[in-house]
């Protein structure tokens, strides 16, 4: 395990102890490694038959057994799935002002888009300031308000859903974005304040003692002496929002209505209720879909495991 | 109050400003009238008519569907919350340790997980799970040598549509596997050479000092992932395209919820149950808290 390296006892081991506490790691590693790879083969799995899927015709999807690598590839299944839904909506809509004809994807993803950076510029935006206040202002009730302020997390997003809803439909909201994107700028939840506090935490009170000395408000303190030190917190949250924002699915199926308005999400289900059996082409757009999020996470990886490392749980 | 403080307080409430407006407008208040509504009977077009307790005796009398929903979200739960637990601690300790291209590895176990809640990847599953051309019939049939028409029918199957539901959900173990590698990382090597000097082999020592110093990570993941399972839904509805079926054997709560609430209209037995779902998962949680003896802090010690 962690005490793996091996320094020479000062006092006399018996003969061959070290040779066959090597011996023993070395079969260690190699059993290790075994296991390693059967189990990302097994993980890997599902994907190469996405992968696979999406390049054959729809007659070949159904061959047992199944072909691998289908020859030809269809690449054609990508722009044919991407455009498809235009088939059934020819919906007029636009986006910042330039009009555009049908349905498609590319509609799907722009509302996506919109809707998902805004959701998390405004959720590490507003955690951080609330964080800064918990850890680093004092107030009145601050305790109870922390604490009320984590007992949030056990509550189920589906009991104030319905309020929520009401309340956004009475005031117009309803098949709009604002339901969507406005909650995230108030607090972002009470887990990333959480994580966002944390950290705070972990630096040093003195920073911000310099800092006011120099004659920095409190807000200057937040801004320019805390934020850039929280690099690798914000990347963790702003991960994470825009995953979430990315993938969420039961928000936009109750506030959009819409066709041009709805999220890849939204689009996807719609999909696959009308081409059920088209799996190649399903297949394409979920794979489609998917990279947007799998690159943010190999490119964000190194911040974030360090962010919940850092600041988590223990 | 010195006017030095006052000025700090002030300036508090103007940095938790969003938070409280979020806290009364949509956390508090909602709460307070999902209770409300869960005594009243409402269309949204009809006034709201008061109905005293007929909802919940309606629910626990007369409904066998919320007694399947609650079934239901009980057997995913105590199914899948285990086995992805134990399965996450072991791939977590497998990538604790030194071997080459580990990066590599934690990658690939963590990259389901982070797509992972998304609609793409039920899709997937739902191809997956095809009896007669999916993967895992192809490849069960493969390795066992059952024919593929006797294979589990999985999502078109009353007996198998919830295991299906439990082996996607493990398809996310590299979730949990970072977790408890942010966990494993933290626990003092010192420990493990105390062992080693007195005489603790690996299973001893992983007994001893792994699981001890890794129970209060088990101990929050448990809570966090038994809440989460509580409340699954995304794949349910799109694998099911929205009935929970086949013979509402996957009708979960959530998907109950919403049908009540946003097909049928029926608000206020919809905030019901949505209540039902709330105090079940405060019961959850309050019973782990109470039996918590068993999660070891370190910091405990030096009291």
């Amino acid at each position: 395990m962690s005490g793996s390296t091996t320094i020479p006892s000062p006092t006399a081991a018996p003969a061959g102890f070290w040779a066959s506490k090597r011996r023993n790691e070395k079969i260690t590693r190699i059993v290790v490694t075994a296991l390693l790879i059967v189990g990302s083969a097994i993980m890997m799995l599902p994907i190469a038959w996405m992968l696979s899927t999406s390049f054959k015709t729809r007659t070949d999807v159904f061959a047992m057994p199944p072909v691998w690598i289908p020859s030809p590839l269809h690449w054609e299944n990508y722009p044919t799935a991407w455009n498809v839904s235009g088939m059934y909506s020819t919906e007029d809509w636009s986006f910042l002002g330039i009009p555009f004809h049908g349905v498609t994807f590319t509609t799907y993803t722009l509302n996506t888009l919109t809707i998902a950076v805004l959701s998390c510029l405004g959720t590490t935006l507003s955690s951080s300031v609330v964080a800064f206040a918990f850890a680093r202002l004092r107030f009145p009730l601050r305790g109870p308000l922390f604490i009320l302020c984590l007992a949030t997390m056990m509550v189920p997003p589906q009991v104030t859903m319905i309020p929520t809803f009401i309340l956004f439909k009475s005031i117009g909201w309803y098949d709009t974005f604002y339901p969507l994107i406005v909650p995230a700028f108030l607090g972002g939840g009470a887990y990333n304040i959480f994580l966002m506090r944390q950290f705070f935490m972990s630096i040093p009170y003195e920073m911000d003692e310099a800092a006011k000395i120099d004659g920095c408000s409190n807000f200057g303190v937040y801004w320019r002496i805390l934020l850039p030190l929280c690099k690798p917190a914000l990347a963790t949250v702003a991960v994470f929002s825009f995953v979430y924002n990315w993938n969420d699915y039961l928000n936009p199926l109750i506030y959009l209505d819409t066709n041009s308005k709805k999220t890849l999400a939204l689009g996807l289900k719609n999909f696959v209720s009308l081409y059920g059996q088209d799996y190649h082409l399903l297949m394409a757009a979920s794979l489609l879909i998917s990279i947007p999020i799998a690159v943010i996470f190999l490119v964000g990886q190194r911040y974030f495991i360090q962010g919940i490392a850092t600041t988590g749980l223990k | 109050m010195t006017s030095a403080e006052q000025k700090e307080a002030i300036s508090a409430f103007i940095f938790l400003s969003p938070f409280l407006v979020w806290m009364v407008f949509l956390m508090g208040g909602p709460i307070l009238a999902a209770f409300f509504l869960s005594f009243c009977k409402w269309d949204i077009l009809t006034p709201i008519q008061f109905v005293g307790l007929d909802n919940y005796k309606e629910m626990f009398f007369n409904d066998p569907r919320f007694w399947k929903a609650l079934f239901n979200t009980a057997y995913f739960t105590f199914l899948s919350v285990p086995i992805g637990m134990v399965l996450s601690i072991v791939v977590a300790l497998l990538m604790n340790q030194r071997v080459k291209g580990i990066g590599i590895y934690r990658t690939l176990f963590y990259l389901p997980s982070v797509v992972g809640a998304g609609v793409a990847v039920a899709v997937l599953w739902k191809w997956i799970f095809n009896a007669d051309s999916g993967l895992l019939n192809y490849m069960l049939s493969l390795l066992t040598g059952i024919p593929i028409a006797d294979c589990p029918k999985w999502l078109a199957s009353e007996t198998w549509s919830k295991p299906a539901l439990v082996i996607m959900s493990l398809w996310g173990v590299g979730g949990g596997m970072i977790i408890y590698l942010a966990g494993l990382q933290g626990i003092p090597s010192t420990l493990y050479e105390a062992a080693e000097i007195d005489g603790a082999n690996r299973w001893q020592q992983f007994w001893t000092v792994t699981l001890p110093g890794l129970s209060p990570v088990i101990f929050f993941q448990l809570i966090i992932s038994i809440v989460a399972s509580f409340q699954i839904f995304t794949q349910v509805d799109v694998m099911t395209d929205g009935l929970g079926g086949p013979a509402d054997s996957t009708l979960v709560m959530v998907l109950y919820i919403y049908q009540k609430a946003f097909k049928y209209y029926q608000m206020g037995y919809a905030s019901a149950l949505s209540w039902i779902l709330f105090i079940a998962i405060l019961l959850a949680t309050w019973l782990q808290f109470k039996y918590s003896k068993w999660v070891y802090y370190e910091g405990e010690l030096r009291k």
